[in-house]
């Protein structure tokens, strides 16, 4: 899966208010607002940018359509993109061109850096999410970070798909016990040389890794929550250089050259070049299971303490075409059966933005029924989820990053 | 005049429009606004920029060269012999295939955990797990430098075939052997000089794409700095759009690079040029050169070959792969799952392809024939050729983004395959051009003006002597348009909004998964079309000139 885009840019202009946030609910209207929606939608296509690199997730976003057809008269496309900022760059393109209706992209999967850079640039339609008849089901007080992306609130201008989280991968074929603590992953890679490594930033997930030692060495972790402050900044982050310059001459190729994202560094694990991999989907080494790209002895664990999870999101643009489409679409992604295929491994794997206990028994009854797969570990084992931090710490340690071993000495 | 005259007359200012107003536009469109910011200060912050320069300039320069090298000693060592027809034939569709895939398939190929180390794993290395070596994404570009030198020396081949009847290589190669001169040696003094200056805007099209590729050098360069281009194009893609001034900054150092370049290249030229008489003057006849260099040149012919068909393989083999781990030499099991799973999106997706290839192809032939035509009534060099190299050596995204807000002002957000196809034709003109202009410049006219003193129509000399003699190289140039267009992915992706699905973007959505089963699929159904394209090419002069074969031999000298 991908989580499009770190988050590097400043937005601390937007002043926010959950105030708002409640101010925009008077649910008794919603319903009849809701059938016209659904009137509006039926028989439109909505282009969904979504990207395109994962035939898994490309046949779920195809099991959407083939379900909006058949439940709203709604047709999907899945238009695949490379990387979520060419929809973007669409959209950016389309406003400069004075285009303020009837735009070529009408839903984007997005978070982060994309998010927060559409929404600061009030290309984004909304807020829309909240007033979705799906939405009580969402866990917002029990997922945090289905309101919260990278620590900026989404005030209903995108709404949630899917919940992720960072978990290690190794083959316990090869490694009967892998580290559990940061120190002990420190202490793995000295003993063994060349067999660990991680995507080259800003690619999110590398960025990721590096937020994880970051929550492992910092004094005070969470001082993340909030923007960096000059004063503090060198000496909260310098445990996290010492400790990237003692392992990166052990790393997979004396970090000379890094993978360039998930995928990469996934294949180098299938691959045998590296023994620890990591990944920001807990059922992702499951699913590489179940198709045949990895041997069923790899499993997956994480570190004492938790691991960083977000959330992905889907927005709608400010001019696009089929709004209405659109919203029947994201609120669609957020019915019980959707979700519940969504966390199947044999088709995704990915973590549920529902709330169980909001649901039906029938409904909850789906959930109950998943087998998880061999590699995934279950909730309670999945342990605690560490917020994604302020993004101007990930502005400023994806830009030293870039100055202390982005040219090879 | 006749009307049909008249549009010959006025083609070269169509062509000359046509290619300067949207680049114009587009490159004002992405680089004036952009530079608006601290875009040049920010450039030369960036540590990286020595680095990335230098690997631009190296891998540029140095994979020209040796490309270039192979391609001569190909012709010169080998043309005649069986290895030469085994190799054309081996080497011809090849050029279908497109860069990314190649790039991946080599990546497969040479990795530690690659095919070649897993057929030597254990039993001759002692390896169970792949060693820790760095080969792929080197420092120095090593591994970029040899996927650009295999992926254009078959580029080279073809426009140097093209262009060969026309340096009358076959009577020139008979009297240096007459006077006892080595085949080597004989080439390299009679045939040479005018088959270089028929290859020279060939060389010049390989140096800029060498220097500005994205593709290739993202999967194969270093990235500790990347290359220029793939920096360039990261910070086009920065969702938070503050890098686009440094973007537009780095492209124009980008423009200046590629021109810088082949300023260096002219100059080398000038100062090689009286190496030749030289050496003739000095009456070598080079015959002992021959074995060694016939050696040489199989051993680098059939690296090239080994190397993009053992990719290509590896990749199909991977596209029915199962479970396939290191160190097994072979997958673990079979299966049709990957191409089960493509198959639906395959046929309307090839069938987008196959439609723009072919509209963009033929536009491009028609407006390559007439303007070639005009200039050979008007019997003076056209002053607008420079122009038509523009697309092929600006690099794509510094105009792109600019020419996407234009088609959107003028033609409203509905991207579609017409539009595209207008796009593809910018990047196909040149190579149709390339392939055809050496060809149709050679016609000896005196056949035309035999036929003229008869009373014969310009016209009718075109349509009845003129292009039925010229056939094979007319359709060889259509190929590589097919082959040009079916490999475009900026183009068919900015401009056709993403709705516009080729083979390509497929493809390359799916490359940036890592997924090798499926960027096998994708990348033996983008070799497809372009290969069918190259065998009608082939198939089509045999089957009109069946028993003509003198029009034959003319048409494939060599």
């Amino acid at each position: 899966m991908t989580i499009p885009s770190m988050n590097r840019r400043a937005f601390g202009k937007t002043a926010l208010s959950s105030i708002a946030l409640m101010a925009i609910s008077p649910r008794l209207a919603l319903a009849a607002d809701w059938d016209a929606v659904l009137a509006e939608a039926r028989g439109q296509t909505v282009y969904w940018h979504a990207w395109g690199g994962d035939t898994k997730i490309n046949d779920f976003i195809a099991f959407i359509g083939a379900q909006a057809q058949e439940r709203h008269g709604v047709t999907l496309e899945h238009v695949k993109l490379a990387s979520t900022a060419d929809a973007v760059a669409r959209v950016l393109a389309e406003r400069d061109a004075g285009q303020t209706s009837g735009g070529a992209v009408d839903l984007i999967w997005i978070n982060g850096e994309n998010f927060a850079a559409m929404k600061e640039q009030g290309l984004l339609f909304g807020p829309f999410a909240e007033a979705l008849p799906n939405w009580p089901l969402v866990d917002t007080a029990g997922k945090p970070a289905t309101v919260t992306d990278f620590t900026l609130p989404t005030e209903g201008y995108e709404s949630p798909w899917a919940m992720a989280q960072f978990v290690f991968e190794y083959d316990s074929a090869l490694l009967a016990a892998p580290p559990r603590t940061l120190a002990a992953l420190k202490d793995w890679i000295k003993a063994n040389p060349g067999r660990f490594t991680y995507p080259q930033p800003p690619d999110y997930l590398g960025v990721t890794f590096l937020k994880q030692v970051l929550y492992g060495v910092m004094a005070d972790p969470s001082a993340l929550q909030a923007p960096a402050d000059d004063a503090g900044y060198e000496a909260a982050v310098a445990p996290l250089w010492a400790f990237l310059d003692e392992i990166h001459p052990l790393l997979w190729r004396e970090a000379k050259a890094f993978p360039e994202n998930e995928p990469a560094l996934g294949q180098l694990f299938a691959d045998g070049e590296i023994s620890i991999s990591f990944a920001f989907n807990p059922g992702r080494a499951s699913a590489e299971i179940a198709a045949g790209n990895l041997p069923d002895t790899v499993r997956s664990f994480v570190l004492e303490g938790g691991t960083i999870g977000n959330a992905s999101f889907v927005a709608i643009p400010f001019n696009a075409a089929h709004q209405a489409g659109a919203q029947v679409i994201a609120n669609l992604i957020l019915d019980p059966a959707i979700q519940a295929a969504a966390q199947d491994p044999a088709t995704l794997g990915f973590q549920t933005v529902l709330n169980l206990a909001a649901l039906t028994p029938e409904d909850r009854a789906r959930f109950d029924a998943l087998e998880l797969g061999v590699a995934t570990l279950s909730p309670a084992d999945l342990g605690p989820v560490l917020l994604e931090p302020h993004a101007s710490w990930i502005v400023r340690i994806g830009a030293d990053w870039a100055k202390r071993y982005g040219v090879a000495p | 005049m006749s009307p049909a005259a008249r549009l010959v007359t006025l083609s070269p200012w169509a062509l000359g429009l046509g290619l300067t107003l949207p680049i114009a536009a587009g490159l004002a469109g992405t680089i004036a606004p952009a530079l608006r910011g601290q875009g040049f200060a920010a450039l030369a912050d960036w540590p990286g920029l020595p680095g990335a320069v230098a690997l631009s300039l190296g891998t540029g320069l140095v994979s020209t060269l040796v490309a270039l090298a192979v391609t001569l000693l190909l012709i010169g060592c080998l043309q005649g012999t069986a290895g030469f027809a085994l190799l054309r034939r081996v080497l011809s569709p090849l050029l279908a295939l497109p860069h990314a895939a190649a790039a991946l398939g080599l990546a497969f190929l040479i990795a530690p955990s690659g095919w070649i180390a897993r057929a030597l794993s254990p039993w001759a290395t002692g390896w169970s797990q792949p060693p820790d070596l760095l080969i792929l994404n080197d420092p120095l570009g090593l591994a970029l430098t040899a996927g650009l030198i295999a992926k254009e020396v078959p580029f080279l081949l073809l426009m140097a075939l093209a262009a060969l009847p026309q340096a009358d290589a076959p009577r020139r190669a008979r009297i240096a052997a007459s006077l006892g001169y080595g085949r080597a040696m004989g080439f390299a003094l009679t045939t040479l000089p005018a088959l270089y200056r028929a290859l020279r805007l060939p060389v010049f099209a390989v140096l800029a794409y060498g220097m500005t590729n994205v593709d290739m050098a993202a999967i194969l360069g270093p990235s500790l700095p990347p290359t220029l281009a793939v920096q360039i194009t990261d910070w086009m893609t920065d969702p938070g759009l503050a890098h686009l001034p440094t973007a537009a900054a780095a492209a124009l150092l980008q423009l200046a690079l590629v021109a810088a370049a082949i300023a260096l290249w002219c100059l080398a030229e000038r100062g090689l040029a009286p190496a030749l008489p030289a050496l003739a003057l000095r009456g070598m006849r080079g015959r002992t050169l021959d074995p060694a260099l016939a050696a040489l040149t199989k051993a680098l012919g059939g690296a090239i070959a080994f190397g993009l068909f053992a990719g290509l393989a590896g990749l199909a083999l991977w596209s029915f792969a199962g479970l396939w781990q290191f160190p097994d030499a072979l997958p673990d099991s079979l299966t049709l799952k990957t191409w089960a799973k493509a198959a639906p999106d395959l046929a309307a997706t090839s069938l987008t392809t196959l439609a723009i290839a072919c509209a963009a192809s033929l536009a491009a032939l028609a407006l390559t024939l007439a303007v070639l035509e005009a200039e050979a009534r008007r019997a003076r060099p056209l002053r607008i050729e420079p122009l038509i190299y523009l697309p092929l050596i600006l690099p794509q995204i510094a105009f792109l983004p600019g020419l996407q807000v234009l088609a959107l002002t003028l033609l409203g957000a509905k991207g579609n395959a017409a539009i595209v196809a207008v796009a593809h034709l910018l990047f196909v003109l040149p190579y149709v051009w390339l392939s055809l202009a050496p060809a149709y410049r050679g016609w000896d006219s005196r056949i035309g003006l035999a036929a003229a003193s008869l009373g014969t129509s310009p016209a009718r000399i075109f349509w009845t002597l003129r292009l039925p003699m010229l056939l094979a190289p007319v359709l060889t140039a259509l190929a590589v348009g097919v082959a040009v267009s079916v490999g475009q992915y900026l183009p068919s992706l900015m401009l056709g909004g993403g709705r516009v699905e080729t083979l390509t973007t497929e493809a390359l959505a799916l490359a940036s998964g890592g997924n090798r089963r499926l960027i096998g699929a994708t990348a033996l159904l983008q070799m497809v079309l372009p290969a069918m394209a190259f065998a009608l090419a082939l198939a089509l002069p045999r089957l009109v000139y069946a028993n003509r074969r003198a029009m034959l031999a003319r048409q494939e000298a060599g």
